[in-house]
C-alpha cells in the first residue's frame, strides 16, 4: 500500500456563486496612488512588482493621485466621459433593438468603457487596433459616425461588411480598428507581425493587440509574447481581464494565485496591472506603453482589472452562473461614475451638465438609428444581394464560383 | 524571349531567385521563418538572401508555425508582401487556425479593406526516408479551404515563374515544393540516380523575372490513350509509367490545384475518353476525389471506363516501409493498365 495520501485534481471556483456575495479579495487591490511609476526606459524584468500591484490614480473621493496622474486638460477629460456615456447608451439601445428582433445579435461593454475610451486618446492616429469584440470604446473614442457602427449591426444594405459578419464584428481601418475575427486570441499575434511591418519599414505607428482573460489560454498569446518580445515589436498587448469569459471564472484561464500581468514578465516583456475601470490611471498607463513602444523600447503588457457587468452576449444568462448583484459590490466600482465624481470634485462637470449630455446623446443615438433603420435590417430583408456573397473570397472571382453564383441563379 | 539569359538551377535555386527577384523588385517584400535567415534555410532555398538584403527583411522566426503566419496576417495588413517558409508541411497544422480562419478569410469577412497576400512556403511529399513527420502531401487540407490557392510546381522553370506570381498575387497562396524534386526530376525509381535539373530543359531558368499564370495547367506529355491528371513528384512517376507500360498516356501537370485549369483537363479527357488521377497524398478525401468529381461532372458522356485512382495508401507515412507506401511507376502504370482495360 503506497504511503502517500491520493492525489487530488484542482478545479478552481469562483469565490461566489448565484445567491452568494462573491469575495472579491482575490483581486489584490492597491491605494490609490501607491504604484511607483518607472522611467519608460526600464528594463522589463524590473517591472516585476509592477506586475503583481495595481495602478490606480482616482481615490475613492475622486482626487487623482500618486506619481501616475496624465497630463490631461478638463476638456479631455469631459470628452473621455462623453465617449463613455456614448458607447454606454449606444450598447443599451442595441441590446433593445437586438430584442426586437432588429438585429440578430449583440454584445455590450457595460462596466469596461474606460478601457477601450481612454486607451484610444493615448494612441495617435495611424497607429493600429487588433481588438476584440468588446472594444467598441475605441470607436466611439475616434468618433466613427454611429450610422456607419448601426448599418454594421443591422446587416443592411449599407452594411460595410456586406453582410458577411455577425454584428459588432466591425472592421474600420480608417479609425484604426482591424477587422474583428470572431475566433479568439488570433488577432495578437496580428499586432506584433503589424509592429513589426512598422519597424521594418522604419515608421512610427504601433499596434495595439487586445484580448480577453479568458482566451490568454489559447496558444496564439503566448506566441505573440514570444514575437513580440524577440522582435522588440512596438506594440501593446492588452489583456482585458472583466473576470468572466461566458460562464467560465478567470481562475479557469490561469489567474489564480498569479496575475495575467505576470505572463509577460516571464516572456522578458514590460507589465503592468491597471485599475481598468479608472479612466486616468488607463490614460496613463496607455501612454507608457504607447511612449515605450515608439521609442523603440519594445512591447508592454498591460491588464487592465475590470469587471463584465453585462452577459457575455444577448445569448448569455450570467445569473445562471455568478451572483445576480455582484458588479454592485466589484471593488473597482463604475468607470463612468468614477470620472464623473472626479470631474466634479474639480469643479469642471455637474449633474446637470452630466443629465444634460445623457439626455444629448440619447437623442443623437436615436436620431442615428432612426436613419440606420431606414437603410433596412436583417429582420426585414434590406440585406446585401445574395450574389455579393461571391464577391471578395478572392481578388478577381475565379472560373468556379461564378459557376456557383449561376447555379444559385443571382 | 530568345536574347533572354537563361541558367541552369536547381528546384532550390530557381525558388531562391525568385525571392531574389522580388526582394529586389519590390520594398515591402520580406522573408522569414526557422532557420531561413543566417543559415539560409534547412534545405537552402535563402540561402545569401540575408547577406543581401539584411535581417529585417529575411531573418529567423521562432518556432511557431502559428506565430510565423499569424505575423505575416498583421505585416499584410500593414502593407507588406510577407513569404515565409514553414520547415516542413508536416509542420504546418500549428497555423491551420491562422491560415484556415484568419488568412483565407480576411478579405471576405472585412469586405475587402484588410488582405492578407501571404505566400506560405512549404517542403512536401516523401522518397526522403523523412517518415511520418516529414513526408506528407496536405494539398486537400489546403484545397478545400475557400480564399486560399495551393500551387504545387514540379521543376525549376514552373517553382520560380509560379513563385514569382505567387508572391505578387494578391490572394494567399499556399505553396507547395515537393523536396524530392529540389535536386532532379525522381520519376520512383528510388534504386537508380536521379538525373540532375542540369540535364532536363524545365532546368534552364530564366536569370531574372517571368511569371508562371496561377490557374494554368500543363500538358506536360502530350498523348492520346489516356489523361493523367497529377502535380508535384508524381508527374515524373507518370512519366516512367507510360514509357514502361508503352500507353501514351496525356499526362497533365497542375501546377495550380485550387482554383484549377479545368479546361485543361476537360479538352484532354474529351479527346481520350479516359482519366486516372495520381498523387502520393492519402487517398480517402484527397484532392483526387474532387478531381474525379470534375471530370464526372464535366466529362461523363466522354467516359469509356471508371476513372482510375492512385494514390498513396489510408496510412501515416512508414518510415522503413517508404517504398511500398509510394505510388512509384509500376502501381502507376496497373492503374493506367485498368484505365485502359474496362
Amino acid at each position: 500500500m503506497s504511503q502517500h495520501a491520493p492525489l487530488r485534481l484542482h478545479v478552481p471556483e469562483p469565490t461566489g456563486r448565484p445567491g452568494q456575495h462573491t469575495d472579491f479579495s482575490y483581486l489584490h487591490l492597491s491605494p490609490a496612488g501607491a504604484v511607483r511609476r518607472p522611467p519608460i526606459d526600464t528594463q522589463p524584468v524590473e517591472t516585476s512588482d509592477l506586475a503583481f500591484a495595481l495602478i490606480r490614480v482616482l481615490d475613492d473621493d475622486g482626487n487623482a493621485v500618486g506619481p501616475w496622474v496624465p497630463e490631461l486638460t478638463p476638456e479631455q477629460l469631459r470628452f473621455g466621459l462623453r465617449a463613455m456615456l456614448k458607447t454606454r447608451i449606444f450598447d443599451a439601445r442595441m441590446l433593445i433593438a437586438q430584442r426586437q428582433k432588429k438585429l440578430s445579435f449583440y454584445m455590450q461593454c457595460l462596466g469596461e468603457e474606460a478601457i477601450a475610451v481612454a486607451h484610444a486618446l493615448a494612441l495617435e492616429p495611424g497607429d493600429m487596433n487588433f481588438p476584440t469584440y468588446r472594444q467598441q470604446g475605441l470607436l466611439m473614442a475616434r468618433e466613427v459616425p454611429l450610422v456607419e457602427l448601426m448599418c454594421q449591426l443591422f446587416s443592411n444594405q449599407r452594411d460595410p461588411m456586406k453582410g458577411r459578419q455577425l454584428p459588432v464584428l466591425y472592421s474600420f481601418r480608417k479609425y484604426g480598428f482591424f477587422s474583428i475575427s470572431g475566433n479568439l486570441a488570433t488577432q495578437m499575434p496580428q499586432a506584433v507581425g503589424w509592429g513589426m511591418a512598422s519597424a521594418i519599414k522604419g515608421d512610427t505607428k504601433i499596434a495595439s493587440g487586445w484580448i480577453g482573460d479568458g482566451s490568454t489560454a489559447e496558444a496564439d498569446f503566448h506566441t505573440a509574447l514570444t514575437f513580440a518580445h524577440v522582435y522588440r515589436a512596438p506594440v501593446i498587448i492588452n489583456v482585458v481581464n472583466n473576470q468572466w469569459a461566458i460562464s467560465t471564472f478567470e481562475a479557469i484561464a490561469g489567474g489564480e494565485g498569479t496575475t495575467f500581468a505576470a505572463r509577460g514578465i516571464g516572456a522578458g516583456i514590460a507589465s503592468l496591472r491597471v485599475d481598468g475601470n479608472d479612466f486616468l490611471a488607463v490614460h496613463a498607463a496607455s501612454r507608457w506603453a504607447a511612449d515605450r513602444a515608439r521609442n523603440n523600447l519594445g512591447p508592454t503588457l498591460i491588464e487592465w482589472v475590470t469587471y463584465r457587468a453585462g452577459a457575455h452576449s444577448t445569448s448569455d444568462d450570467p445569473t445562471k452562473y455568478r451572483p445576480a448583484d455582484d458588479w454592485q459590490h466589484f471593488p473597482l466600482g463604475d468607470p463612468v461614475a468614477r470620472l464623473k465624481q472626479h470631474l466634479i470634485a474639480r469643479g469642471e462637470w455637474s449633474e446637470d451638465r452630466h443629465a444634460a449630455a445623457q439626455k444629448e446623446l440619447e437623442a443623437e443615438i436615436a436620431a442615428a438609428q432612426k436613419e440606420a433603420e431606414s437603410y433596412g435590417s436583417l429582420a426585414d430583408g434590406h440585406v446585401h444581394s445574395a450574389a455579393s456573397m461571391f464577391e471578395d473570397v478572392y481578388k478577381d472571382m475565379p472560373a468556379h464560383l461564378l459557376r456557383q453564383r449561376q447555379e444559385l441563379g443571382v | 524571349m530568345a536574347d533572354v539569359k537563361t541558367t541552369p538551377m536547381t528546384m532550390i535555386q530557381a525558388l531562391r531567385s525568385a525571392m531574389d527577384v522580388m526582394l529586389e523588385r519590390d520594398d515591402n517584400v520580406v522573408v522569414y521563418g526557422e532557420d531561413v535567415g543566417y543559415f539560409g534555410g534547412v534545405f537552402r532555398c535563402t540561402e545569401g538572401l540575408q547577406q543581401k538584403y539584411g535581417k529585417s527583411r529575411v531573418f529567423d522566426a521562432p518556432i511557431s508555425e502559428s506565430g510565423i503566419v499569424g505575423t505575416a496576417v498583421g505585416m499584410g495588413a500593414y502593407g507588406l508582401r510577407p513569404v515565409v517558409e514553414i520547415q516542413f508541411a508536416d509542420y504546418v497544422y500549428p497555423a491551420t487556425d491562422q491560415i484556415v480562419s484568419e488568412v483565407a478569410r480576411l478579405r471576405y469577412r472585412s469586405a475587402g479593406e484588410f488582405i492578407a497576400p501571404l505566400t506560405i512556403r512549404m517542403p512536401c511529399g516523401g522518397g526522403i526516408y523523412g517518415g511520418q513527420t516529414h513526408s506528407q502531401s496536405p494539398e486537400a487540407y489546403f484545397t478545400h479551404v475557400c480564399g486560399l490557392r495551393t500551387v504545387m510546381p514540379s521543376n525549376p522553370y514552373d517553382a520560380k515563374g509560379l513563385l514569382i506570381a505567387s508572391i505578387e498575387c494578391d490572394d494567399p497562396v499556399i505553396f507547395l515544393e515537393p523536396k524530392r524534386l529540389y535536386n532532379g526530376p525522381f520519376d520512383g525509381h528510388h534504386d537508380r540516380p536521379v538525373t540532375p535539373w542540369s540535364k532536363h530543359p524545365l532546368g534552364e531558368v530564366p536569370d531574372g523575372y517571368y511569371t508562371v499564370p496561377l490557374d494554368s495547367a500543363a500538358v506536360y506529355r502530350p498523348g492520346s490513350e489516356l489523361t493523367v491528371i497529377t502535380y508535384g513528384t508524381m508527374v515524373y512517376v507518370a512519366e516512367a509509367a507510360a514509357q514502361e507500360s508503352g500507353i501514351d498516356a496525356e499526362i497533365i501537370d497542375l501546377r495550380s490545384l485550387w482554383p484549377l485549369d479545368l479546361a485543361t483537363i476537360v479538352n484532354s479527357v474529351k479527346k481520350t475518353g479516359r482519366c486516372a488521377v495520381v498523387h502520393e497524398a492519402t487517398r480517402t478525401s484527397g484532392f483526387g476525389a474532387e478531381l474525379i468529381a470534375l471530370v464526372q461532372e464535366h466529362c461523363f458522356y466522354h467516359l469509356e471506363a471508371p476513372i482510375e485512382r492512385v494514390t498513396g495508401w489510408d496510412t501515416p507515412y512508414p518510415h522503413a516501409q517508404e517504398w511500398a507506401y509510394f505510388p512509384g511507376p509500376t502501381r502507376v502504370a496497373e492503374g493506367f493498365k485498368r484505365a485502359l482495360e474496362k
